[in-house]
């Protein structure tokens, strides 16, 4: 079974969830953040993966309190921008598309906003990105970004949220 | 709106895809209406020559996060066909129970956050939740029954892996399935609960004498196979759909449009399902729908929402059916060797026929496929509703006339990822 099945339901106190697609370039970045992160965790962090419905984030934090979403964003800014969203405020734009049967992480965050389903400390990165064709390989700039990323969520696990 | 004049909507909104409306006018009316889709064509059908023969239903799936279940049941019967393989009963049966979990998911979805809330007052499903959080989260629980089914046969909710050519790789345990029971019980019930709700909303006044396209089977609602049937009489086998059916490129596009015939415009989907099958739901189903408003046809595309909710109520009372019935499959897949011929495999995906054809050599290389999705399909008919839709309605304010064709054009539920992607509105003088 793959590694991005379904997202069980997380009783852990922290979570780290890496979203995106690995068959379309850039897309990977949250998922490859992920896989660093579970590699190199602290003890008492867990880590899911989400391939495709982001409204499976919504059962994937249920009884996390502190949560971290990692994910490709694409606002038309340098591949490998790295962005910080705190969920304690409304993200911005860039992590929000239009679309009708899939969700974008600012939607579901949103959601869960207005139906009390936020963990209490929801935050994050978005990378990103330039390459989202199917079977891309992701761009060198996501890749350093990746690495960047992982240094600074796992930097901020040991050091307690 | 003046004479002569365009409206534009760059970026349909509740739309998947990217993708605009644009409105033509002349003296006052309106002289063509053109549904762009920008999107940049995906190139699947390339990407699958040379590949193996037992690859199409993982390949296809990526194609549409909402309904891979579509991609990999139209595949696996394409390719099944080519080999000269019919799979057993069993597989049959657990292949529909996983389509019943992708058609409640769908149209869940579509019916509670996507279009509902056009009737409402709404601009979006996370502005209905602030208000009514109690109708988003029932909505959540019966899309969520469906994901059961898609994990528990498929192996996850979301591009399943549990599928292949012949079959499943495993079976799920019957135990598995019957726990999803109690839960599909409630999505039932709330399914009916559903098609009254939804009945009860204010539909605008309009109809279009459509041509129909669906498949047809013999005893059963169609899901995963039978015979293509049309209005006007078409009634062929998948082997025949390139005889009938002509795709081909307009400007404004990077989906494919299809005709029917040469000269047909025509519809797949929902209402089409419904409106030629009608006679193939269980009796209380077909009550139910009666009772809502719906008659032997469907011709209002904003009344879509009614058929979706009972096809939702179909699909749940169906996999209970399948559950209650249920017999693993021993083995779990039927062997399937390659020869060299041509497939061809239909299917009715939430958003309607979806075609796969693959020619395979005997070593099982793909030589050639093709994949026409609803989407592509209904491109004209959508244009056709548009043009007629917006001609009495010009005199409105831009941003009203936007908010009306969108609303129009969610009642399709497009998918323009799988067609090429969508919604931008113009209206544009000549």
């Amino acid at each position: 079974m793959s590694p991005e099945s379904e997202p069980a339901m997380c009783t852990a106190v922290k979570l780290v969830i890496g979203a995106g697609n690995r068959d379309r370039g850039d897309d990977a970045a949250g998922l490859a953040v992920a896989d660093r992160i579970r590699a190199a965790a602290p003890p008492g962090v867990r880590v899911v993966l989400l391939d495709g419905d982001q409204l499976g984030l919504l059962d994937a934090w249920a009884d996390a309190t502190e949560v971290y979403v990692v994910d490709a964003v694409c606002s038309g800014s340098p591949p490998g921008t790295v962005f910080r969203f705190d969920a304690a405020c409304p993200l911005p734009g860039r992590f929000g598309h239009r679309g009708t049967h899939t969700f974008s992480l600012a939607d579901v965050v949103e959601l869960a906003r207005a139906l009390g389903r936020l963990p209490p400390h929801l935050a994050g990165y978005g990378i990103e990105g330039n390459r989202f064709g199917v079977g891309a390989a992701p761009s060198p700039q996501t890749r350093d970004a990746v690495r960047k990323v992982a240094d600074l969520l796992l930097a901020e696990l040991r050091a307690g949220g | 709106m003046t004479h002569g004049s365009r409206v534009k909507v760059p970026a349909l909104a509740r739309v998947e895809g990217e993708g605009g409306l644009e409105i033509i006018t002349s003296g006052g009316k309106v002289t063509e209406a053109r549904l762009d889709i920008y999107e940049p064509p995906r190139f699947f059908e390339a990407m699958l020559r040379g590949r193996r023969y037992t690859e199409p239903p993982d390949i296809t799936a990526r194609i549409c996060g909402i309904c891979p279940v579509a991609y990999q049941m139209s595949a696996c019967a394409a390719i099944e066909n080519a080999c000269g393989v019919t799979v057993t009963e069993q597989v049959e049966r657990l292949r529909r129970l996983l389509y019943c979990g992708e058609w409640i998911e769908s149209h869940t979805l579509h019916i509670y956050l996507l279009h509902a809330p056009d009737f409402l007052g709404y601009d979006s499903g996370i502005h209905l939740a602030r208000d009514h959080p109690e109708l988003v989260q029932r909505a959540l629980r019966v899309k969520k029954a469906g994901n059961g089914l898609m994990t528990v046969i498929g192996g996850r909710s979301v591009h399943p892996v549990n599928v292949r050519v012949g079959g499943f790789y495993r079976a799920p345990a019957p135990a598995a399935l019957r726990a999803l029971a109690s839960e599909l019980e409630w999505a039932r019930q709330t399914a009916e609960e559903t098609v009254r709700w939804v009945a009860a909303f204010d539909f605008p006044d309009f109809s279009h004498n459509y041509e129909f396209v669906s498949l047809r089977h013999p005893h059963e609602y169609p899901i995963t196979q039978g015979r293509i049937v049309s209005t006007s009489g078409l009634d062929i086998t998948p082997a025949h759909y390139d005889e009938r059916f002509t795709e081909f490129q307009v400007p404004h596009s990077t989906a494919l449009h299809s005709l029917l015939d040469g000269n047909l415009t025509y519809l797949t989907g929902p209402m089409a399902r419904y409106s030629l099958n009608h006679d193939r739901l269980p009796p209380d189903i077909a009550r139910l729908a009666r009772e809502a408003g719906l008659e032997n046809k469907c011709h209002n595309p904003f009344r879509s929402i009614i058929v979706r909710a009972i096809e939702l109520l179909y699909a749940c009372d169906e996999a209970l059916r399948l559950i209650a019935s249920y017999e693993p499959p021993d083995p779990p897949a039927v062997d399937v060797q390659p020869r060299r011929a041509t497939g061809y495999g239909v299917s009715e995906a939430p958003r309607g026929l979806l075609y796969h054809r693959y020619r395979i050599q005997a070593d099982g290389t793909i030589e050639d496929a093709k994949i026409v999705p609803p989407t592509s399909q209904n491109q004209r008919a959508i244009e056709a509703d548009l043009r007629d839709f917006t001609a009495t309605r010009l005199h409105l304010p831009q941003d009203q006339l936007t908010h009306e064709c969108e609303q129009a054009v969610r009642s399709y539920d497009p998918c323009i990822s799988c067609a090429a992607h969508f919604l931008d509105l113009r209206v544009s003088p000549r």
